[in-house]
């Protein structure tokens, strides 16, 4: 009896190790300091984390399919510094800014998509190149400047940003409501398969009828699409942008994914454990500065949380808790 | 037989074809359409160049021998970053100080080793739990640059010793330090990979690592070895640069990782593996620093720098694709 309760811990341990590890982090630092868990300080965690959670759900798309994007810090910038400079433009206000920023946004998701998914080439290093330029087309455009709204009073742009409706933030109504969508997109549609396939078995996917490039290239245009969310999030907070805003965000984001559990290797991951590998990113940062350290800490914390956490994961895949490397 | 030379010393000479491309290019530009008054291929400004290249290039020579392995190091602009910091802040210890001079070897290999031990930390991991190297040094990416923010806050730490300056500052028939120290590396590494066991065991492992380990090789103390190596090196090369300038800011080294991974590959490394060649790299780093003095020369804004490089990396990719494209024998759809 005992025996099979200690198997049956130990399943869902192997299953859903990463969601046991952030309940027992979150009852951890609850009993330590009850104001962890109040519900201000819950919605202020999210609201922090939805820009980099916002990116984290569409770089998981791009992970299942076998790829990596790391062009959307990058991308961040740019989409920030479009929409904040075009909605300073008379020509354009904020009204038309922001669906032209979406476009010029999913243009560059565009190109990343064709570059890997049709002409094949290698993921990283096209998105490598794709990082350099996407940030020199934002100091060309910015002519190097910071970007500020000059009357933050008299325009209704804030609202994607500092808003709530009903008691909430906006950010995180934006964040739950696309991790929702695209949850169910993934899991529940032939799309969301077809992703899995390719990601999975790139030659078995292609046997089986499944298009391969144009899967791939799907997976690129929906990262470019919560990259401009995100940049919209961003814009509209502090309602300026530096040239750099997004710098370095690729790699927490992708760290975000690979905490939930997303293989590198394509094929696995969910949308549901991403938004748990951000918010346990979300909240160890929060836990921490709670606890009265510097915000640098979290930095070493999230480092031995990751290799621990896909370290764990390979471990009980393969039964074994040393590699077989000799 | 002869198409096969060729083709060795299209793929192999590239790089080199490109850099003097590059000169030719900048100069002819220079001159005729940016109407500058200075030559660009000149001999102060090439020195001046491989000078400027030496940070970056040193940490790509170790990158190579990583990649070479079939792995990769995201960790090296924090390396870079905290074993700057060791340096300048070992000599500032009351028993350094009371040292003089003499201290300044010490801590150089005080900062020296921190680097070793860091790039020994990411090997041992990658060995033992067998993580991917891309998520082990990204996640140590993250911390290692926790380590630099927690040893001195979010303060630059300064410590300009003149007898340092003066050691960076130092060259012979022009030849500064720092481009000194980057050809000495890049002689080693390749002496190392070419001619040694342990270069030879690190390409046939990323070729064919079951293979590797069916003909006996081991291959976690190899990737180890490289992983020390590539520490080393970042350290190296922080020892180099912050000689010469005297102050760490936390933030420094940022973005090291991709510039460097970006060189190797423009000097026709594999991120598969077990193709790559220091010397290479050597051309790619000098393109690159090419392309930013270059672009600047002929009057143009360093925001196209980024664009270019980004463009030519892609273009690059594509092309080496279209060569070995019968080689790789892929599915096409």
């Amino acid at each position: 009896m005992a025996d099979t309760a200690i198997k049956t811990f130990g399943g869902l341990l192997a299953r859903q190790g990463i969601l046991v590890a952030f309940i027992l982090f979150m009852v951890g630092f609850t009993l330590w300091n009850p104001r962890f868990i109040d519900i201000d300080n819950v919605f202020g965690v999210i609201r922090s984390s939805a820009i980099l959670g916002v990116m984290a759900l569409g770089v998981t798309f791009v992970v299942i399919g076998g790829n990596l994007d790391l062009s959307v810090g990058s991308m961040l910038s740019f989409s920030a510094i479009v929409v904040l400079d075009l909605h300073e433009n008379p020509a354009f206000g904020p009204a038309l800014a922001i669906p032209a920023m979406f476009a010029l946004t999913l243009c560059l998701g565009a190109i990343n998509g064709f570059l890997v998914g049709y002409l094949r080439l290698n993921s990283l290093i096209v998105t490598l190149g794709m990082l350099s330029a996407i940030h020199g087309l934002t100091l060309t455009w910015s002519g190097g400047q910071n970007m500020d709204i000059a009357d933050q009073g008299a325009t209704w742009f804030g609202v994607f940003g500092r808003g709530t409706a009903l008691g909430i933030p906006i950010p995180v109504l934006i964040f739950v409501a696309l991790a929702a969508f695209l949850g169910i997109l993934l899991a529940k549609t032939p799309f969301g398969r077809k992703v899995y396939a390719v990601g999975g078995n790139p030659t078995a996917a292609t046997f089986s009828g499944i298009p391969r490039a144009r899967v791939v290239f799907l997976t690129y245009l929906i990262s470019a699409f919560c990259v401009a969310v995100a940049g919209l999030i961003q814009a509209s907070r502090t309602m300026g942008a530096q040239n750099t805003v997004g710098q370095g965000l690729e790699l927490e984001v992708l760290a975000a994914v690979i905490l939930g559990g997303a293989s590198l290797l394509g094929g696995s991951g969910t949308i549901f454990k991403t938004v748990i590998g951000v918010l346990i990113l979300g909240f160890i940062q929060n836990g921490l500065l709670l606890a009265g350290l510097q915000f640098y800490v979290q930095f070493v914390v999230t480092w031995i949380i990751i290799i621990l956490a896909v370290w764990l994961d390979i471990a009980t895949k393969r039964g074994k808790l040393w590699s077989p490397i000799a | 037989m002869k198409t096969d030379i060729l083709k060795k010393l299209v793929q192999n000479g590239a790089i080199w074809g490109f850099i003097l491309l590059q000169l030719v290019f900048f100069e002819l530009a220079g001159r005729y359409w940016a109407g500058s008054s200075t030559t660009f291929i000149d001999l102060d400004n090439l020195l001046l160049l491989l000078k400027q290249s030496a940070p970056i290039g040193i940490i790509a020579v170790g990158m190579t021998i990583v990649m070479v392995n079939g792995n990769i190091d995201l960790s090296v602009g924090a390396i870079y970053a905290l074993c700057g910091i060791v340096l300048l802040d070992s000599l500032g210890w009351p028993m350094m100080e009371a040292m003089g001079d003499g201290a300044i070897p010490l801590a150089m290999l005080i900062a020296l080793a921190t680097g070793c031990v860091l790039g020994l930390i990411n090997g041992l991991i990658v060995w033992k739990t067998g993580v991917d190297a891309f998520i082990v040094t990204l996640g140590a990416m993250l911390g290692y640059r926790g380590l630099v923010f927690m040893y001195n806050g979010e303060q630059p730490t300064s410590n300009l010793n003149w007898t340092m300056v003066d050691m960076a500052e130092w060259g012979i028939f022009g030849i500064q330090t720092p481009a000194l120290v980057l050809l000495f590396v890049v002689l080693v590494v390749w002496l190392v990979m070419t001619r040694t066991v342990h270069g030879r065991n690190a390409y046939a492992i990323g070729d064919n690592r079951e293979a590797a380990v069916n003909a006996g090789i081991r291959v976690g103390p190899h990737m180890l070895i490289n992983f020390a190596v590539i520490g080393f090196l970042a350290a190296l090369s922080a020892v180099v640069f912050y000689s010469g300038s005297g102050s760490v800011n936390p933030n420094d080294g940022m973005l090291f990782e991709l510039w460097a991974i970006t060189a190797v590959v423009l000097g026709g490394t594999k991120l598969t593996g077990g193709k790559g060649s220091i010397i290479g790299t050597l051309g790619g780093v000098i393109a690159i620093q090419l392309l930013r003095r270059g672009l600047n020369h002929i009057g143009a804004d360093t925001e196209t720098v980024n664009i270019v490089i980004g463009t030519i990396l892609i273009v690059v990719l594509l092309l080496d694709r279209q060569l070995n494209r019968k080689a790789s024998g892929e599915l096409k759809v």
